[in-house]
């Protein structure tokens, strides 16, 4: 096809200006670690807040987990450039936090966890303050912070004193000024604090979102893992300012698989749950009573190790000739990752005592 | 054409309803730029612009209050052709005292409290300006509209004066003296008014405070010099009582260096060695404001 005519050509060239961009994130983006700590440790006189940690960041939608008190706030202050560490280096977007804070927080952006904004401004009058802060030039301040208002879903409202604003209006104006000067990396302060169950939803979204659509890397602080399961691409967890675990959301949820199987009784096997427990243990497959869980005594828990698993069970339960209720995956949430080191902890402990 | 135009209707289409995320790649303008945005920001805060109408109120009306006495003065004085204006120009601001104290005891909070109450200020420390940039475009933009406040009705008397034809040298020798004079109030007032808002995030006690330590201060210093001046032969104890108000610290200076005539009871005012005191104290009065405001900002940081 030869291109007669505008539209012709027009056609031709989406999809180049589409490759040349993918081409660009895959070589700007994906290839570089947007935070890099190397035996980070912040000493308070008589707290420990950060102790040797160690970890890598890639480009994407990283939870941050903690219980309160863990470190979060004290490693967001010293990526920013705000705080000394006592020892060890950090590096953000490829710049150390030492001598380069300045650069570092032109390129970044930064949700604070508590209320911030003045009551008497409205969220355009501030959020151009605010880009006119990050270095941008008036009229570029004013035309970004009507842009950025409109993505996180500010319209009309946008235009009265924010002392008026619903929670979740005040999230996204906190949100806006975090993103107005189009950072390559936000710091997200536990920003789901204080909605209610559909504002949550909606601020995942928007941030999974800043992600997918804006191209910007997230640092997002949560004590909700729920929450960062749905928006997160990796988790990090750290407790008492250690490293406790870091992975990606695929492997805290995914690495094995349990099957949660529920029968129905008959005259030849009044209780069929355990029928098929010694059914399976016969044919070599430990079954756990799914204790803890809703319907527990009448549920099983299997370890899935792969396909053969789904037929025999099904055969088991065929040969007992009993009806098979449900039969289906339960994933492993990042909540049992706490459970796992609160168990080890008691183990350390016991051994100590 | 008849399978293009489709495609073509589409590609409007999509045009229309694209408001996709734009990226920015303009200038990074940094940080003395963002200290200067700060600054007049600030300064035009402190007159009510670019807030609410509200606010425009008590500024804009103290600011009219200030120069009303000096177009008065400056219509008397071409009226009855005196041969000098009423009032000297070092004079203007001690006389109108009250009113000065009263903006700056209302700008002061509105400057600095709200940021620190609303807890803006981690707001601009993640960003590129440090504490010493906000602190130094904070104080400059106060001590600003201060200057405007102080000479603007000076420069109404020195047009008057010029107007009516009154001693050209004479009268530009003494304007220039005002203007340094009010210079000094200026950075004087809005360093301690800052300090002092700074330390109390409500506006409220802000206002309060700023009105208590300026008149207070100058009301027991004037009330001792009073009784000092009726009851002790020597006039040392009357003015080093100086030192110890703002006002009174600037009426020592002008008077020292500045060809002013001492408001203090019976016209003592200190010699030129007592004035390097003076001067060395609202110096470093100046300087403590702003160390005390550096130290603030870097406790209030995230």
């Amino acid at each position: 096809m030869t291109p007669t005519g505008p539209y012709d050509w027009s056609l031709t060239r989406i999809p180049l200006c589409g490759l040349t961009t993918a081409v660009a994130c895959l070589t700007t983006v994906d290839d570089v670690t947007v935070i890099a700590t190397e035996s980070l440790s912040k000493r308070y006189p008589r707290v420990t807040a950060l102790d040797r940690l160690s970890v890598d960041v890639e480009p994407g939608v990283t939870g941050l987990v903690g219980a309160n008190g863990a470190g979060k706030s004290t490693l967001i202050k010293i990526l920013l450039g705000l705080s000394p560490a006592t020892e060890g280096r950090a590096e953000v977007l490829g710049l150390d936090v030492a001598t380069k804070g300045g650069a570092i927080r032109e390129r970044v952006g930064y949700m604070p966890e508590h209320d911030c904004l003045p009551p008497d401004v409205s969220a355009t009058e501030f959020v151009v303050h605010m880009a006119r802060m990050s270095g941008l030039p008036p009229a570029a301040a004013r035309e970004r912070t009507a842009d950025t208002l409109r993505h996180v879903g500010l319209y009309e409202e946008r235009y009265r004193p924010i002392g008026g604003y619903s929670t979740g209006m005040k999230q996204r104006v906190k949100l806006a000024q975090a993103l107005v000067h189009d950072p390559q990396l936000v710091f997200l302060d536990e920003p789901t604090n204080g909605l209610d169950p559909v504002g949550r939803d909606e601020m995942l979204g928007l941030i999974r979102r800043i992600h997918t659509d804006f191209g910007i890397s997230v640092l997002v602080t949560s004590h909700l893992l729920g929450e960062l399961e749905r928006t997160c691409d990796h988790v990090v967890v750290i407790d008492g300012g250690k490293l406790l675990r870091s992975s990606s959301t695929l492997d805290f949820t995914q690495t094995t698989t349990t099957l949660a199987i529920e029968v129905t009784d008959t005259d030849e096997h009044p209780d069929g749950t355990s029928a098929v427990r010694d059914a399976l243990h016969a044919r070599g497959l430990t079954a756990q009573d799914g204790s803890g869980l809703p319907g527990a005594g009448r549920i099983l828990l299997v370890t899935a190790e792969g396909e053969q698993t789904y037929d025999l069970v099904r055969d088991v339960v065929a040969d007992l000739g009993l009806g098979l209720v449900r039969m289906e995956q339960r994933r492993h949430h990042i909540a049992e990752v706490f459970k796992e080191s609160d168990a080890q902890r008691k183990e350390a402990v016991g051994h100590g005592g | 054409m008849a399978v293009e135009q489709p495609t073509a209707r589409e590609a409007e289409q999509t045009r229309i309803h694209n408001i996709g995320y734009r990226s920015y790649d303009g200038p990074r303008l940094g940080r003395a730029y963002a200290r200067r945005s700060l600054y007049s920001q600030s300064l035009r805060g402190a007159y009510g612009l670019g807030r609410s109408v509200k606010s425009k109120v008590l500024p804009m009306l103290l600011f009219v209050v200030m120069c009303v006495p000096a177009l008065i003065m400056v219509a008397v004085a071409v009226a009855t052709k005196a041969k000098d204006l009423p009032v000297e120009y070092t004079r203007y601001a001690i006389i109108m005292q009250a009113v000065i104290g009263l903006y700056v005891a209302s700008q002061a909070p509105q400057s600095v409290s709200r940021d620190l109450r609303f807890k803006t200020v981690p707001l601009y420390f993640s960003r590129p300006i440090e504490t010493a940039d906000y602190v130094r475009a904070k104080y400059a933009a106060l001590a600003s509209a201060m200057f405007i406040l102080t000479a603007a009705p000076l420069i109404v008397l020195y047009v008057g004066a010029l107007l009516s034809k009154l001693d050209f040298a004479h009268q530009t020798k003494g304007f220039a003296e005002g203007l340094v004079s009010v210079a000094l109030l200026s950075l004087l007032f809005s360093g301690i008014s800052l300090v002092i808002a700074a330390a109390t995030p409500r506006r409220g006690f802000g206002i309060a405070a700023v009105i208590a330590v300026l008149t207070i201060s100058y009301g027991a210093v004037s009330t001792i010099q009073a009784i000092a001046h009726v009851h002790a032969a020597d006039s040392t104890a009357l003015v080093w009582m100086g030192l110890f108000s703002p006002v009174t610290l600037i009426d020592g200076v002008q008077t020292a260096f500045l060809g002013a005539s001492s408001s203090f009871p019976g016209g003592h005012g200190p010699s030129s060695a007592q004035g390097v005191v003076f001067l060395l104290v609202v110096l470093g009065l100046i300087a403590g404001s702003h160390g005390l405001l550096m130290r603030r900002y870097r406790k209030a940081g995230l």
